[in-house]
């Protein structure tokens, strides 16, 4: 699978990151290099092997459905690059 | 006497016990070294006024007879971990001005311990990295040089401030952070200890996220009792971390005997990489004789998917950390760079405070997770890897620990390795599949290669089993004898 210039500006997207026109170019050579490399996992047999989702074999625990911690609302927002009282501030999303 | 940072942890605790000095005579001799090693860049914030105050409490607490476990010894704390109220930014520009409103747990561990952070170390840029040079603040200069040269060397990533603080005799002790081999790596390019625990072992709670299912912190020291030592003050359950293990930590020190008589060595046949330079070989082969003169049994063993733990990992590494970066969106924390619209102030944003190897590692993540590839490669990639932990598995069924070289390379330096990150990759070829399978693993100095700088070894453990790795470590840091160190350049820099 080779990507194509406007699958990497659609990855670009999808990724949140703004990405020049001039810059697609070089960016699908590099991303294609990458993944040409890892394609050669195709050639291992995995037939009924289950897909690794934890590497030590537990359960999560579980613990009482309550309120454990909260009720700091300026340390939420200490580090914000704008905000209003208790609130993060973005661009107006609603016309 | 030697000077006070020549100490190790044990020298360090040893002293302080019995009143030869005091801690804050050691924090100021660290803050010293500290300062003449500015040249490489190790630290992106120190910390001497705050060290000292902590200095001067662990003071009172010892003569108080309430010193704790690592009681009055300064540290460097990979800029990974955040800290309360002290600048972090994992090495990225994105993270500008960010200041935690609380601490990592291994970051709480390690203070509570008497633990004194005199630096938030350097790293690669979100630790991505094996080289240190993708760091928004520049790199780290490994205090090692080639025998006759004075080209400025890597000294390994991601965790090359920590590597370079250590072997720069400016701490005893640092912390690190290990993906894909991020504190054994950079330990071995700087002829230092890192050790690597088992996935589980210590919290991630609080350490910037790379890839949740990889990431372990470790410790980063000059001998393999040292690293025993602050091990045993990181580790331990915390019900914050959901992968975190509920079981008790082991006095990893007491576990080094001395004695591996019958212990079963696997030396595994894939490991002999292509290419791999002669004085590598070399040492390996003496680290097998070393353990067979101690009494070990040496057995050949295989692993046979060794060569798709690499693919894996660029997979497997890339796609979490896409999930795990898409909280830097300019609106919580760190840098915001404006835009017409939230979509644009986002992209701004995103494309303005990640590195080009953090945008690329992204974008990977998200094309594979993306719908229509998914299968083919994410789920492929996780399927290969559960292939490699059997591996493993099946191997310990033979042996009780595997020795390999750590890196198939010495230290390289700046700009060498060219503008291919395949090339940057294979670095961490022989350190990558103990990190997919979770297992416990160390790097120990063993000798000098070719170019007169060091090179490491590493020893593989069954999951939770630090103490067997520890007691190998043990005997082959004894049979290496290990007491190079590089010439202080930096002092007359």
């Amino acid at each position: 699978m080779s990507l194509d210039k406007a699958t990497v500006a659609r990855i670009a997207r999808l990724a949140r990151i703004r990405v020049e026109d001039e810059q697609l170019e070089p960016l699908r050579r590099e991303l294609n290099n990458i993944l040409g490399w890892v394609e050669q996992l195709g050639e291992v047999d995995t037939a009924g092997v289950e897909p690794m989702t934890s590497v030590t074999p537990m359960t999560l625990r579980t613990r009482v459905d309550a309120v454990t911690d909260g009720g700091y609302p300026e340390k939420v927002v200490a580090n914000a690059p704008d905000g209003v009282e208790h609130f993060f501030a973005v661009p107006k999303v609603i016309e | 006497m030697a000077a006070l940072t020549d100490l190790g942890i044990a020298g360090a605790l040893d002293g302080l016990a019995k009143g030869d000095f005091s801690a804050r005579e050691l924090t100021e001799a660290s803050l010293g070294a500290l300062e003449r090693a500015r040249p490489l860049n190790i630290a992106i914030t120190e910390l001497p006024e705050q060290a000292l105050a902590v200095a001067d409490a662990a003071d009172a607490r010892r003569k108080a007879g309430e010193a704790g476990a690592m009681d009055g010894v300064p540290i460097v704390m990979k800029d990974l971990f955040c800290t309360e109220g002290v600048l972090t930014t994992a090495a990225s520009h994105i993270l500008d001005g960010f200041h935690p409103t609380y601490s990592a747990t291994v970051a709480t561990k390690l203070a509570e311990a008497g633990a004194i952070t005199i630096a938030k170390a350097n790293l690669d840029e979100f630790a991505m990295g094996s080289s240190n040079e993708t760091s928004h603040y520049g790199p780290v200069a490994n205090p090692w040089t080639r025998t006759g040269g004075d080209a400025r060397l890597v000294p390994g990533g991601s965790s090359g401030g920590s590597a370079a603080s250590v072997a720069a005799r400016v701490v005893a002790g640092a912390t690190g952070t290990d993906t894909g081999g991020s504190i054994r790596q950079p330990a071995a390019f700087t002829g230092i200890v890192g050790m690597k625990p088992t996935y589980g072992r210590c919290s991630r709670w609080g350490i910037v996220a790379f890839a949740s299912s990889l990431d372990q912190a470790g410790p980063m020291t000059r001998s393999v009792r040292d690293a025993a030592i602050m091990l045993g003050a990181m580790a331990g359950f915390d019900p914050k971390d959901s992968t975190s293990v509920d079981r008790p930590v082991p006095d990893f020190a007491a576990a080094m005997s001395g004695d591996v008589r019958g212990l079963r060595v696997g030396v595994p046949t894939e490991y002999r990489v292509e290419g791999m330079p002669a004085d590598i070989e070399a040492l390996w082969q003496q680290g097998i004789d070393w353990l067979k003169t101690a009494g070990a049994e040496i057995v050949e063993v295989s692993l046979p998917h060794t060569k798709y733990a690499l693919p894996v990992y660029y997979i497997v590494a890339p796609a979490e950390a896409s999930s795990n970066l898409a909280r830097y969106d300019g609106v919580r924390y760190g840098l915001r760079v404006p835009g017409a619209d939230l979509t644009e102030m986002y992209e701004n944003t995103r494309a303005a405070g990640f590195g080009h190897e953090v945008q690329r590692r992204i974008m990977i993540g998200t094309y594979v997770l993306s719908a229509g590839y998914y299968d083919a490669y994410y789920l492929q990639a996780q399927k290969v890897r559960t292939r490699i932990a059997e591996d493993f598995r099946k191997a310990y069924e033979q042996v009780d620990v595997l020795l390999t070289p750590t890196t198939p390379s010495a230290a390289f330096a700046f700009g060498e390795k060219g503008d291919d990150p395949i090339a940057m990759y294979l670095n961490d070829v022989l350190t990558v599949p103990a990190s997919l399978a979770g297992l416990p693993a160390i790097s120990l100095p063993a000798g000098l290669g070719a170019e007169g700088t060091p090179l490491g070894l590493q020893l593989i453990g069954r999951p939770f089993d630090e103490e067997t790795v520890f007691r190998a470590a043990g005997v082959l840091e004894e049979a290496a004898g290990f007491d190079h160190r590089p010439d202080a350049w930096w002092e007359e820099a």
